[in-house]
């Protein structure tokens, strides 16, 4: 329980078209912290989230989740602990209604039907959309789509939650609800955000990464109130910290 | 041209039906071993972005009529002849309910005609055997027109041959030829452009896409010729021997509309060549067992017939009733309606 | 426009296929075997038949009425023909050399067929609509493996179904974006549309890849697993049977006839 532990350590990787995407990030989060991961575009942010659920694996160096090091062998494994939220809920929900893509993680676990359903009741009712489990994505607002996506990863109980840019497409009030919602998440939150605010309100750490390397790793109140340092990295003041 | 229920007798129907249900049911088991886990969304996805390409409207250079993607051979050339069969059958498969376009029954005949003739024949017959190992546009063009029309061929002379068969209409055999396959010819040379022109299009902007696609193709991708053309002589003469049966029991067949059209006068600037054509069809035809003309008494007699011989003291008995039934049947609906709105109101 | 308005159609028979009525709560599977039982039996009538095709049109019209269908909606999209049954059947008059004689008129025997295509096509085609309009296209989709289609097939159609509307929208943005900068040029031309189709197929492809690995973060090894569970209830059984005795009857007597012999023997 108190292993949930995501460190890596000098991970290097590389596209196959060439790029160099990280040249050396180390880092280490532990049990219950919530972490936001911030840079420009390209900085190397969402290739170590997809480092994480072992989708990539490092070119070099290594990557530890909870007690396993993370290899080809122990992928499967780690993906239990470790829930993906990606940006597009388009992308994540893939089934034909809310309650065949929620199921979907806890039957792929091996769990019996009953079991199963069990976990997609509590899923929604966490998220607020018990009731839509016959609907189909395409007739949820964007806002519910989001909330289903995360129900479609808590259902399978990870230990650690990573996110890639999760309120990207919601209305105000949506993202209000999205941030109030994770802010009750005891799970280890990581979160890859330009939404600077939300990384205020959420995480309590901040790691700053350019070039595929950490340039900066503290408390988010330190980080996102150093002007120059967020200049630096094509970032701006959160917008509750700029004066109007 | 998609087929539609109307014209469909249920023995042709039901024929084409299982022989689509069949090659389904092969590609599936065939994929089944072999596939990527990958390729399962791939073709998802990609049977959507066919479905939505194809309702991308363009004009033909030269006729000035509108045309769209058909699909079957990009699919082919992207996924392989089993995939791609699955997932243009699949959209027709969605097409058929959400447009409702021909029937359900006819779907059969559609997956047939337009799904079988590009995947397994002119694919495997044609697009690799010209394309070879080459990658010049020149030669995917030449490769992509010749297998489009072909397969458009193929596909647009089963429709005549599942309308006919089916005898619900009157067209002679070579007028309805005359109209499907020229049309088809066109449709066939744009399909062939599109298609070279996509593949094109992909090669020089993301060749390591197309490459990555092709590859997801299951190993086993190469089709056994000799399988295919085993596979449809037995269908041939499977159909042949059902069709057959199917003719001589049923004068309102292909036999019929010969028949009478044999016998024309009328259309005398036609005569020469239609006679000349029928008489080539007759010729083949010996070749089936039992295929023979049926004469006027003997249809008299048969309860189907489809010569009633309409007298006028049953047809209007027939007329009355039917009104009768008709405003029965738009009274019972439009009451049910009001009930349950009112259900609902209070 | 044309591709706004089949967006629309579409979504609209989609909405109504989540409605909850009595007709909509029958299982799929007695609805898809009705209804091909049905297509059967019209498309079974001779080439002259009118009158027992009627007594047909009770079935969508019931469907219809119980489903809370939108009547106008139906109506329209049957009228909006698929022109090959009718392109096809014009020819009867014309070809058919039988001639019928009706008290004076004597006109070729082709109009009658023709007429019977034309119902043919409007009772098979309200059929399929009413089935797609009153079954969610996934249930239609489990029934179909239920009753023995492949399940990759199945798993094909369902991902289909499910990003139909995605790549639809992402295909109409793209389109608009053309219309907006063809000013004059009425039509898309054939090397752009080829173009276009071409960069939708990258962005599928790249969509494909996402949701691959979506599908990797949550477990999956190869096998789409599910958890429907659809019982078949009496309910639907009695549905299935007494539909299909109706339908035979309907098919082997002509109730018209029947009934038109008997005013006329009672005005006699």
């Amino acid at each position: 329980m108190s292993h949930h532990i995501v460190e890596f350590k000098d991970v290097h990787f590389r596209y196959p078209d060439g790029t160099d995407a990280l040249q050396g990030v180390s880092f280490r989060i532990t049990h219950g912290e919530a972490v936001g991961i911030v840079g420009a575009n390209g900085s190397g942010k969402s290739t170590i989230l997809m480092h994480m659920n072992g989708y990539l694996m490092p070119s070099k160096g290594s990557i530890i989740i909870g007690d396993l090091e993370l290899t080809r062998h122990t992928r499967q494994e780690v993906r239990r602990k470790v829930g993906l939220v990606f940006q597009n809920p388009d992308d994540q929900l893939f089934m034909p209604t809310v309650l065949d893509d929620v199921a979907f993680g806890p039957l792929n676990l091996g769990m019996s039907p009953e079991a199963a359903r069990q976990r997609v009741h509590e899923a929604l009712k966490t998220v607020n959309c018990l009731g839509f489990e016959h609907k189909p994505a395409h007739h949820l607002s964007g806002g519910q789509k989001s909330a289903v996506a995360i129900a479609s990863v808590l259902a399978m109980e990870p230990d650690i939650l990573v996110m890639d840019e999760p309120a990207a497409n919601l209305d105000p009030r949506s993202r209000r609800a999205l941030i109030n919602m994770l802010k009750t998440f005891t799970h280890s939150k990581i979160i890859a955000s330009h939404d600077l605010d939300l990384i205020l309100d959420v995480c309590n750490r901040c790691i700053v990464i350019r070039n595929g390397i950490v340039v900066a790793d503290g408390l988010s109140k330190t980080i996102l109130s150093n002007e120059t340092l967020l200049e630096e990295n094509n970032l701006e003041l959160p917008l509750s910290l700029q004066r109007r | 041209m998609h087929m539609a229920d109307a014209l469909l007798s249920p023995a042709v129907g039901a024929t084409f039906a299982a022989g689509s249900l069949a090659a389904i049911a092969y590609a599936s088991k065939k994929l089944k071993s072999t596939i990527d886990d990958k390729t399962i969304p791939l073709m998802g996805v990609l049977g959507a972005f066919i479905f939505a390409a194809q309702m991308i409207n363009f004009t033909i250079p030269g006729t000035g009529s509108s045309g769209h993607l058909g699909g079957g051979m990009i699919l082919a050339i992207l996924l392989g002849p089993y995939a791609g069969f699955l997932v243009l059958a699949s959209v027709l498969t969605v097409q058929a309910f959400f447009f409702a376009d021909g029937g359900l029954l006819a779907l059969g005949c559609n997956i047939w005609n337009l799904g079988v003739y590009p995947c397994f024949l002119a694919f495997p017959l044609l697009y690799k055997p010209l394309l070879g190992n080459s990658t010049s546009h020149k030669k995917i063009l030449i490769a992509s027109l010749i297998s489009a029309i072909v397969g458009l061929q193929l596909g647009a002379f089963s429709v005549v041959l599942q309308t006919l068969l089916s005898g619900r209409t009157d067209l002679p055999f070579n007028t309805f030829l005359m109209l499907m396959q020229p049309i088809h010819l066109v449709i066939g040379i744009v399909e062939g452009f599109i298609t070279a022109g996509v593949i094109s299009y992909v090669r020089n902007v993301r060749p390591e896409l197309l490459e990555q696609v092709m590859q997801t193709r299951p190993l086993d991708a190469k089709i056994s010729i000799k399988k295919i053309l085993i596979a449809f002589f037995v269908l041939s003469l499977v159909t042949g021997g059902a069709l057959s049966w199917f003719a001589s029991t049923h004068p309102d067949g292909l036999e019929w509309s010969l028949a009478k059209v044999t016998g024309k006068e009328e259309l005398s600037g036609q005569h020469g060549e239609i006679s000349g054509g029928l008489k080539k069809i007759q010729d083949t035809s010996a070749l089936f067992p039992d295929y023979t003309f049926k004469s006027n008494s003997e249809t008299k007699e048969s309860g189907d017939a489809s010569w009633p011989g309409i007298e006028p003291g049953t047809s209007v008995a027939g007329i009355i009733g039917a009104l009768l039934v008709l405003g029965f049947v738009f009274l019972a609906g439009i009451s049910i309606k009001a009930i349950r709105k009112k259900q609902s109101q209070s | 426009m044309k591709f706004d308005k089949e967006y629309f159609n579409i979504g609209r028979l989609d909405l109504l296929s989540y409605q909850d009525t009595p007709v909509h709560r029958l299982d799929p599977r007695a609805k898809v075997i009705t209804t091909l039982i049905f297509i059967l039996a019209v498309v079974s009538f001779p080439k002259y038949e009118i009158a027992a095709l009627i007594p047909f049109f009770l079935f969508p019209v019931l469907l219809i009425s119980f489903g809370d269908l939108p009547v106008g909606f139906l109506i329209k999209k049957i009228l909006i023909v698929s022109p090959f049954a009718v392109l096809t059947g014009m020819f009867n008059p014309l070809f058919d050399e039988n001639s019928i004689s009706f008290f004076t008129l004597t006109f070729s025997a082709g109009w009658i067929s023709f007429a019977s295509i034309l119902l043919k096509y409007t009772l098979t085609i309200s059929a399929a609509l009413v089935l797609i309009a009153t079954t969610s296209f996934p249930g239609m989709c489990h029934a179909l493996r239920k009753l023995g289609l492949p399940s990759l097939f199945v798993s094909q159609l369902l991902f289909l179904y499910r990003y139909l509307f995605v790549l639809m929208e992402e295909t109409m943005k793209i389109v608009r974006a053309h219309d907006m900068r063809s000013f004059g040029k009425q039509r898309m031309q054939s090397h752009t549309a080829a173009r276009i189709i071409g960069s939708l197929f990258l962005r599928t492809v790249e969509r494909a890849e996402r949701i691959y690995s979506a599908m990797l973060s949550r477990g999956f090894q190869g096998d789409v697993l599910s958890l429907r569970q659809e019982r078949i209830h009496s309910t639907d059984i009695l549905f299935a049977i007494s539909t299909i005795i109706v339908i035979g009857l309907f098919r082997w007597h002509s109730l018209p006839v029947m009934l038109g012999t008997l005013i006329q023997g009672a005005m006699l």
